[in-house]
């Protein structure tokens, strides 16, 4: 029995000297195989992005020619011949037009989040402050939903959209009397149009955000919510006035979410946007790589560059941002 | 601020009449009568236009909707739900109801050559029409008027020998012509005579073309000679529900169960094309499950499917969690300067880097392909070879996807409190023990239901497949589009959109079947991930 309490303090001991007094050698070695693996990583992660590059400054655009490091580059104008071409060639932009797909993907990217972010913490909002009837039910109803392999669901998001399309002339025949109207503003949510795309990703989105931002709200204490309420706030009051700038963070968090979640769709852009004027950026860079496959690679990278770099750039500066604002609504449920 | 009562974060007494939301002033009570107005005057406008053009489907759903946002202002009681109308009523017509319309569809036998009602494929072959054989027949001339319409001069002989002319334009009525000269006029009417070479240059149109309107039409079809008049070829009768060929003098009666018109005494293989829109039961799940060239693609394709699931999140599970450990240890210089480079493929859009891969493995030009084959003098078949292909899928989705892996990893491990390595260590434990059994299973805890979804999203990954192998290389020897590296969800969406095959039909029927056998797997995952999340769910004071 007297020998237990000697042996604890001697593994103590041991246990002392191998996490803090580390023998040189050891630091050495630890250092060096750590430091492989994360060179070896690296490697791995930027040899695509050093090829994109570099096939983006090479002035022959096709794959066949390629290599890891540009070759046959003389002069500042050979490094921006992709470039060039891709957004001042007028025959180039004749076949791809590049500047449409960027304001598309702009306009589709700021309209839908906007309107994700707002209906998201109008309804994390009422989730999380009232009790209903059905608030659980909703819940998981939600979160189920976004179960459904949605791709499929397209054939009737195709047909509704096709439906609408046929609204702007059927009302003015059907109800004459309603034809002082100019009922072609419904021709900009209709099929190939950035209004239908719109509202399906709007639709589409509500599931985890709400859960997200729900989960931040739940953080907030109701102790806010209720001096406001001693004081004679409407709930709206105490939303818009207290709750929404407390719920900046995970605002931030739910808008890059939605933002960079937008710009990169690609399935549903492609089958709802049919006309190459109203492509979207990532639409429009598969169209160089489809047609074929091999002639138009150096501009594919050009488009990859000027595309990816601020998506990557957003990411970068707001990773920990990101990271705590998923974590923390993710565990709160 | 106004003094207003308010009793929003308290829930009304029930029986209360008030308002949850508490007094509210003249100005917002009439802003929001006047907004449901208006838009329940849009909606009335767009249900009565689908209405008129037999959209029964969008009836319903707008209805609906425009039911509930009636409902959620004008019931007090429901006041919580007018902040989750928006989103709710939105996700209505764009989720939920194209849910209700793939499961409707499931047990139909919608798809190519059952793509229209039965109504609409009546009045679609009723357009039809036939010269029939024993008709009479005109010696024709070609007159054009100044809008460039085409008409026909007809001349034939009664039984008596007389005579007998008609002028006959295109979409009007054809006129006899009472008293005619010997010759056709230079202009008649509107219209001019055309000269020879015309007549020859306009053949091509002309022979498409169907001279007078309704019932009474003309035609010369194939060049011929001789013009003659066309009768409509099939009549369909509503309540003996049969359609009866004029041409033929055969009956052809509807299968309500096939969605077909069959011949009297014929077999479904001469049936009328094309067939009708029916509800077939569970006709499409029997075939899936009955049907050898069917079912045989469906086993393959699953297998892979949870296979590459599986094995895709394990690896990226276990390389980010190495990448966390290695770069949260202290012997790593700048580990924030490496984390950021390795996190790098995580932010790239994925159409980007999924074709940047395409590219580097490319069979022939690829770079990646190019050195492996220097260096072990072996050109992997990354496209050609199924085993090769699936590789080439796993890389790619590693490089995408562990750098995720590795910054929620790397927080959980941060989360694990150091105190339970310290008593492991004193009960004498060796680094190598208390991974596998402190840290494994506490990150498990709480990565765990980040793993399930990851898994959820990595078994509907059409993306990456369709840009980087778009399914490919096919599997040899079965009917349908299916390849070695096909998922489920590409499978069912080539079977559904008929791919880029043009002799594949589309059958949204059978693929919304194999839908419905998805979504019910992802449900029953979603759940449990669900009852994981829960228990964090009952520690938050909130909830």
């Amino acid at each position: 029995m007297s020998s237990r309490p000697r042996a604890k303090v001697r593994v103590q001991e041991d246990h002392a000297s191998t996490s803090l007094i580390v023998s040189s050698r050891e630091r050495f070695f630890g250092t060096t195989w750590r430091m492989i693996l994360v060179l070896l990583a690296t490697a791995f992660a930027l040899l695509p992005v050093v090829f994109v590059f570099s096939s983006a400054i090479n002035p022959a655009g096709t794959l066949t020619t390629q290599t890891l490091l540009p070759r046959g580059i003389e002069s500042l104008s050979d490094m921006t011949t992709n470039f060039r071409k891709l957004m001042f060639d007028a025959e180039s932009l004749a076949v791809f037009p590049f500047w449409n797909w960027v304001v598309n993907s702009a306009i589709v990217s700021v309209t839908s989040t906007t309107l994700i972010v707002l209906s998201t913490i109008l309804s994390a909002y009422a989730f999380s402050r009232f009790r209903f009837y059905g608030r659980k039910t909703l819940l998981l109803g939600i979160m189920l939903l976004q179960a459904f392999p949605n791709l499929l669901a397209m054939i009737a998001i195709f047909l509704i959209l096709l439906e609408i399309g046929r609204l702007s002339t059927a009302i003015p025949q059907v109800l004459p009397f309603l034809s002082f109207i100019d009922w072609s503003f419904l021709n900009l949510f209709v099929l190939n149009a950035l209004g239908g795309l719109i509202l399906v990703y709007v639709a589409g989105s509500a599931g985890l955000n709400t859960w997200l931002m729900k989960g931040f709200l739940d953080t907030v204490p109701r102790e806010i919510d209720e001096s406001a309420k001693v004081d004679g706030a409407t709930a709206w009051q105490t939303f818009w006035m207290l709750i929404f700038p407390l719920a900046r963070p995970m605002i931030v968090v739910i808008g890059v979410i939605a933002f960079i979640g937008t710009f990169n769709d690609f399935v549903l852009a492609r089958i709802i946007l049919r006309d190459k004027e109203n492509w979207t950026v990532m639409v429009g860079l598969y169209s160089f790589i489809n047609e074929q496959f091999n002639r138009d690679w150096g501009m594919f990278a050009a488009g990859a560059v000027v595309a990816g770099t601020p998506i990557v750039i957003m990411y970068l500066l707001l990773q920990d941002h990101l990271a705590r604002g998923l974590t923390s609504g993710a565990v709160k449920g | 601020m106004t003094t207003q009562i308010d009793t929003a974060l308290t829930p009304p007494p029930s029986g209360s009449s008030t308002s949850g939301q508490g007094s509210i002033s003249v100005i917002g009570l009439l802003a929001r009568y006047l907004g449901l107005a208006a838009f329940n005057a849009m909606a009335l406008t767009f249900i009565y236009t689908f209405l008129q053009d037999d959209n029964l489907n969008l009836v319903v759903v707008f209805s609906i909707i425009t039911l509930l946002a009636n409902i959620v202002i004008f019931v007090p009681r429901l006041w919580p739900l007018r902040w989750i109308a928006p989103g709710l009523l939105l996700a209505l017509l764009f989720v939920i109801y194209p849910i209700v319309y793939t499961v409707v569809t499931a047990f139909s036998n919608y798809g190519d050559g059952h793509m229209l009602t039965k109504g609409q494929v009546a009045s679609l072959l009723e357009q039809q029409q036939f010269i029939p054989e024993n008709a009479q027949t005109y010696r024709w001339i070609v007159y054009q008027n100044a809008a460039g319409n085409y008409a026909l001069w007809l001349v034939t002989t009664d039984a008596a020998g007389n005579p007998l002319v008609a002028f006959a334009p295109i979409g009007a009525a054809i006129e006899e012509v009472a008293s005619p000269a010997s010759e056709p006029p230079e202009q008649y009417a509107a219209y001019r005579l055309l000269t020879r070479a015309e007549q020859t240059r306009a053949l091509g149109t002309l022979e498409r073309a169907v001279f007078g309107i309704g019932s009474d039409t003309v035609a010369i079809l194939n060049g011929r000679q001789a013009a003659r008049p066309l009768m409509q070829r099939y009549v369909y009768d509503a309540t003996s529900n049969s359609i009866l060929d004029q041409q033929t003098n055969t009956r052809y009666l509807g299968d309500d169960k096939l969605g077909l018109f069959i011949p009297e005494g014929g077999t479904a293989e001469n049936a009328l094309v094309p067939g009708y829109r029916v509800n077939i039961g569970l006709a499409n799940f029997q075939r899936l499950f009955s049907n050898p060239v069917l079912l045989e693609p469906l086993v393959d394709i699953s297998g892979w499917t949870v296979m590459y699931a599986i094995l895709a999140v394990v690896i990226s599970f276990a390389f980010g969690l190495l990448m966390a450990m290695v770069l949260d240890h202290p012997f790593v210089p700048f580990a924030k300067f490496w984390r950021a480079l390795i996190f790098i493929p995580y932010a790239i859009p994925a159409v980007i880097s999924i074709l940047i891969w395409r590219g580097l493995l490319n069979q022939t030009i690829g770079i990646v392909t190019n050195a492996i084959a220097d260096l072990t003098g072996y050109r992997i078949p990354w496209f050609t070879d199924p085993w090769a292909a699936k590789a080439a899928i796993l890389l790619v989705d590693l490089w995408i996807g562990y750098p995720y892996m590795m910054l929620v990893c790397s927080g959980a491990l941060k989360a694990i409190p150091t105190e339970m390595y310290e008593a492991a260590a004193v009960d004498g434990a060796k680094p190598w023990h208390s991974f596998w059994k402190i840290t494994l299973p506490m990150l498990l805890i709480s990565v765990g239901p980040l793993l399930i979804a990851s898994f959820m999203f990595t078994f509907n990954n059409y993306l990456l497949i369709e840009l980087l192998t778009s399914g490919n290389p096919p599997i040899p020897g079965i009917t349908a589009t299916a390849g070695y590296t096909d998922l489920l969800i590409n499978y069912t969406y080539n079977l559904a959109f008929g791919a880029n095959n043009a002799n594949t039909q589309a059958d949204y029927g059978y693929a919304s079947a194999i839908t419905l056998i998805i979504f019910a797997v992802m449900v029953v995952i979603a759940l449990f991930n669900y009852r994981f999340v829960a228990r964090w769910e009952r520690i938050g004071e909130n909830v």
